[in-house]
């Protein structure tokens, strides 16, 4: 008993784990991917150098990013099974053709393409070098499309049967599964945030640049493209995520209580709780730093509109409240901080001071990687908030998990540990390497660059020798 | 009317071919990594599947994706079963992904990258091997669950299919590098092939005489008569395929040894078929008992029937993007 229930924790260790890492490396190549499209694009239509060199720059970041990507994927694809076969054979008629097209449309594209896009600028020419960008870039959203829509069907199951052997069988429509009640929110704040993430991650790096160097024609470049990126995309950011959180309030109620940390319901009125701290055992919030009834003007847009709170469920079908009321802050939080420095860079730009506003460039600098923190927030509040099932309101994840002894589990997670934590923390620590270097004027293709193939070289040949 | 069920097997089995013969050589590469000499030559043997190591692993996604749509109750139980050498194989391809790139990153470390690449290589070879050989002999299954321990996997025969593996796709990683390099490393690489064919040939004998032992049915499908005048065909062609294979490399062909050897994996995974067919779960579980309902491989198959001839387009284009020989001289 005591086994099944560690060997059932491991796995969720194991699981939240390896898919946090491996979302780091998508949510910034989705936006690195079509930040690349633009550079080139607007390379191609203006012939400005600098915009061949910021990609040139980039590009190597990507192939990183991307390498690190895909690797932590194909651990997540083979997960499913090894940790959670009752889900799989539960789930898989569902989601499973979901997932078998996003390889179809989503990663042949990405893989066949980045090939080329790496390494054969000299071997296809120009236009067609761009198709493979644009490939590769369109790659990353189609990916996006298919998991999040089979993340969506986990936390709303539509268009489904049960079948005589319990088994989630697919209704007469595919377009009521793809298109389940969250898909839609999820996919547009998710992408949205990819784009958020990338930019401040730009921005940063140009920030670093132009606070050594506020000459650098490639910093003042990527640093005002990237502060156009937020003070555009921050405020439709906040309003996708209050949008999401209306439709999750229809849906997965309990989820939003916990974000609120609602444990009693408010017949007339609830009040926004700001802080405070979660008290699962007296199931209250201590030291509340609350404003009255605003929880009830934001969800129900009315200020004396009931709410019901936790009190309202059973407790076997609660989330856990504290680490979703906190990780919800989290992402709000940095949601409202990105809107600040977009709003401060307009600011600068009216005043003519974007350049050189050194406690602007200061600021973005520090948010540099606030779109990470905030994605692996918000992802927090999603799956945790859908606990106590994977299949919400009808697969408990209790029940999903792999008949695994313990032992098996423990090991596995160790390996992963140590393996990611030092693969992916030299690839992290590469990265920040090729940022710590400002961007030339020559910018030099992938250095190294592992292609010199019959007779074109696009790259000075790293030479050999330890 | 067309079995649905039928034709997902045939495609999930076509990707794990597809996966072996194009993964197998760069990985077969990763595993030889070592005897190249640092520099130039091991800068080529890396060089000449950069550019398509990706879109090779991705049918592996393909595999292991298509299992869970089209057959979910085979990948619920099979997946568990093999616990301990998958986990060892996605580390594997983790350490030997990220090499690719590292290596170029950091020329401090570049050694240590290099031990990665070929460290990674070889475990997810083997750890393959080790999951076939685990499949083959026989997996304890009770419901709808595996019921087995977690050291089920672990048998001498499983181990000697890893050993096999790994001298298989060393050969397959020999054959391209004898097609693509030039000079004193692709004659090395023809040495290597020479001898790892028959080591290769060995193997397969070894396990072909194993496998027969194995208590499932094997034993009836290949013997009794008169299948037997059907399947002695593939030890036949197999003998064939050899000669053939040596002969080309006898000639100093560049590319035809890596077909002929690739035509050698495909007579063992024909001889794969005959022993499971129409099993997923050797004498447990067959395709049908574990295949998705109609409504799910008919949605897959209508996107799959269009999309993959799209892919191997594509996926050819690439290729010939970069062909030719990969070397790395007159650049420095
Ligand atoms: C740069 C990243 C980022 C930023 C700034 C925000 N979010 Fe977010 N949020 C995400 C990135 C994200 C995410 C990673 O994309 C999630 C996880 C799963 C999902 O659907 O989106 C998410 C989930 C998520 C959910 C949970 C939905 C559910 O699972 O039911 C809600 C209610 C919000 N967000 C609301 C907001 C609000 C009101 C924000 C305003 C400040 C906000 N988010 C900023
Ligand atoms: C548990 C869920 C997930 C699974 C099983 C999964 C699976 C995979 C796999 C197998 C790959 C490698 C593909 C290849 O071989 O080229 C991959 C890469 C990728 N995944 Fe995930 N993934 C998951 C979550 C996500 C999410 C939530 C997103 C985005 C919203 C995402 C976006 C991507 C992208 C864009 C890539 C390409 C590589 C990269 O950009 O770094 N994935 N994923
Ligand atoms: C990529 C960003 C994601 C992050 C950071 C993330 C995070 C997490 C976390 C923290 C858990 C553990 C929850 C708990 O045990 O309390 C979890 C569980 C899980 N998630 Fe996600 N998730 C992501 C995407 C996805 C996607 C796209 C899918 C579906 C395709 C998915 C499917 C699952 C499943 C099956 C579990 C295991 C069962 C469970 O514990 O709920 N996740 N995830």
């Amino acid at each position: 008993m005591f086994a099944s229930v560690d060997a059932l924790l491991l796995a969720r260790a194991q699981f939240a784990f390896t898919v946090s890492f491996h979302f780091l490396f998508p949510a910034f190549s989705i936006g690195l991917a079509s930040y690349l499209m633009v550079l080139e694009g607007l390379w191609l239509k203006t012939g400005k150098g600098v915009y061949a060199n910021l990609f040139r720059y980039w590009l190597k970041i990507f192939a990183v990013v991307f390498a690190m990507g895909v690797v932590s994927g194909i651990v997540m694809s083979y997960q499913f099974g090894t940790n959670w076969s009752v889900f799989s054979d539960k789930a898989g008629p569902v989601i499973g053709p979901l997932m078998a097209y996003e390889v179809l449309t989503a990663f042949f594209l990405e893989a066949g393409f980045l090939g080329v896009m790496l390494f054969g600028i000299n071997k296809v020419g120009r236009k067609l070098h761009f198709t493979a960008t644009c490939a590769v870039a369109i790659g990353t959203f189609i990916s996006a499309f298919w998991i999040l829509s089979v993340n969506s069907w986990m936390q709303t199951p539509t268009g489904y049967e049960i079948g005589a052997n319990g088994q989630f069988l697919p209704g007469p429509s595919w377009a009521a599964i793809i298109f389940n009640p969250s898909f839609p929110y999820r996919l547009v704040h998710t992408v949205l945030a990819a784009y958020l993430t990338t930019a401040f991650a730009v921005g940063g790096v140009g920030a670093w640049h132009l606070l050594k160097d506020r000459a650098n024609p490639g910093a003042r470049t990527m640093f005002s493209m990237a502060m156009w990126m937020a003070a555009i995309v921050a405020p439709i950011q906040i309003f996708a995520g209050d949008m999401h959180g209306l439709n999750t309030l229809e849906h997965q109620p309990a989820k939003v209580m916990a974000m609120e940390g609602h444990y009693d319901s408010h017949p007339d009125g609830a009040p926004l709780i700001l802080f405070g701290i979660p008290n699962s055992k007296e199931k209250r919030i201590d030291h509340a730093i609350a404003i009255p009834k605003a929880s009830s003007l934001i969800l129900k847009h009315e200020l004396n509109a009931p709410l019901r709170g936790l009190d309202s469920v059973p407790d076997a079908d609660e989330p856990p409240v504290g680490i979703v009321f906190w990780a919800f802050r989290v992402m709000v939080g940095l949601g409202f901080a990105m809107l600040g420095i977009g709003a401060w860079s307009l600011l600068a730009r009216l005043r003519s001071r974007l350049h050189d506003w050194r406690w602007l460039h200061r600021a973005a600098l520090l948010m540099g990687p606030s779109g990470f923190v905030a994605v692996l927030a918000g992802w927090i509040v999603t799956e945790v908030g859908r606990q106590p099932f994977t299949v919400y309101g009808l697969l408990r994840t209790s029940h999903s998990a792999s008949p695994l002894d313990a032992p098996a589990v423990a090991s596995s997670l160790l390996a992963f540990v140590i393996v990611y934590f030092s693969v992916f923390g030299m690839g992290i620590w590469y990265l920040l390497h090729l940022m710590k270097k400002p961007p030339q004027a020559h910018e030099s293709a992938l250095d190294g660059a592992p292609i010199r193939t019959a007779g074109i070289t696009p790259a000075p040949a790293i030479e050999g020798g330890e | 009317m067309l079995d649905l069920t039928v034709v997902w097997a045939a495609i999930i089995g076509f990707a794990i071919i597809a996966y072996v013969v194009m993964d197998g050589f760069d990985l077969g590469i990763g595993i030889l990594f070592p005897l190249f000499k640092v520099g130039k030559d091991r800068d080529t043997a890396m060089n000449s599947i950069a550019p398509v190591w990706d879109g090779n692993e991705t049918w592996l996604v393909l595999g292991g994706g298509g299992l869970l749509a089209a057959f979910p109750l085979a990948y619920a139980i099979i997946l568990p079963a093999l616990y301990a050498p998958l986990i060892a194989m996605l580390l594997g391809l983790v350490l030997r992904g990220v090499a690719f790139e590292f290596r170029w990153r950091d020329p401090a470390h570049r050694a240590l990258w290099d031990i990665a690449f070929t460290g990674g290589s070889a475990v997810a070879t083997f750890a393959q091997g080790i999951a076939l050989g685990a499949l083959l002999q026989g997996i304890s299954v009770s419901g709808r669950a595996y019921s087995g321990g977690w050291w089920e996997w672990l048998s001498p025969f499983s181990l000697l299919i890893g050993f096999g593996l790994v001298i298989g796709y060393a050969l397959l990683g020999a054959c391209w590098l004898n097609w693509k390099a030039e000079g004193g490393l692709q004659r090395q690489v023809v040495t290597y092939a020479g001898r790892l064919g028959i080591a290769l040939l060995v193997v397969i004998v070894a396990v072909s005489l194993a496998t027969l032992t194995l208590e499932n049915s094997y034993q009836s499908r290949w013997l009794s008569f008169p299948g037997v005048l059907a399947t002695a065909q593939v030890p036949l062609a197999t003998l064939i395929v050899t000669a053939l294979f040596y002969r080309s490399l006898s000639r100093r062909k560049d590319a035809q040894p890596f077909f002929w050897a690739l035509s050698l994996f495909g007579l063992c995974i024909v001889g794969l078929g005959i022993s499971i067919w129409p099993d997923v779960i050797p004498a447990r579980v067959t395709i049908w008992e574990a295949a998705a309902p109609y409504r799910s491989q008919l949605f897959m198959l209508v996107g799959g029937g269009v999309l993959v001839p799209v892919i191997l387009a594509y996926t050819a284009w690439a290729y010939w993007v970069f062909r030719g020989k990969v070397s790395g001289e007159g650049y420095h």
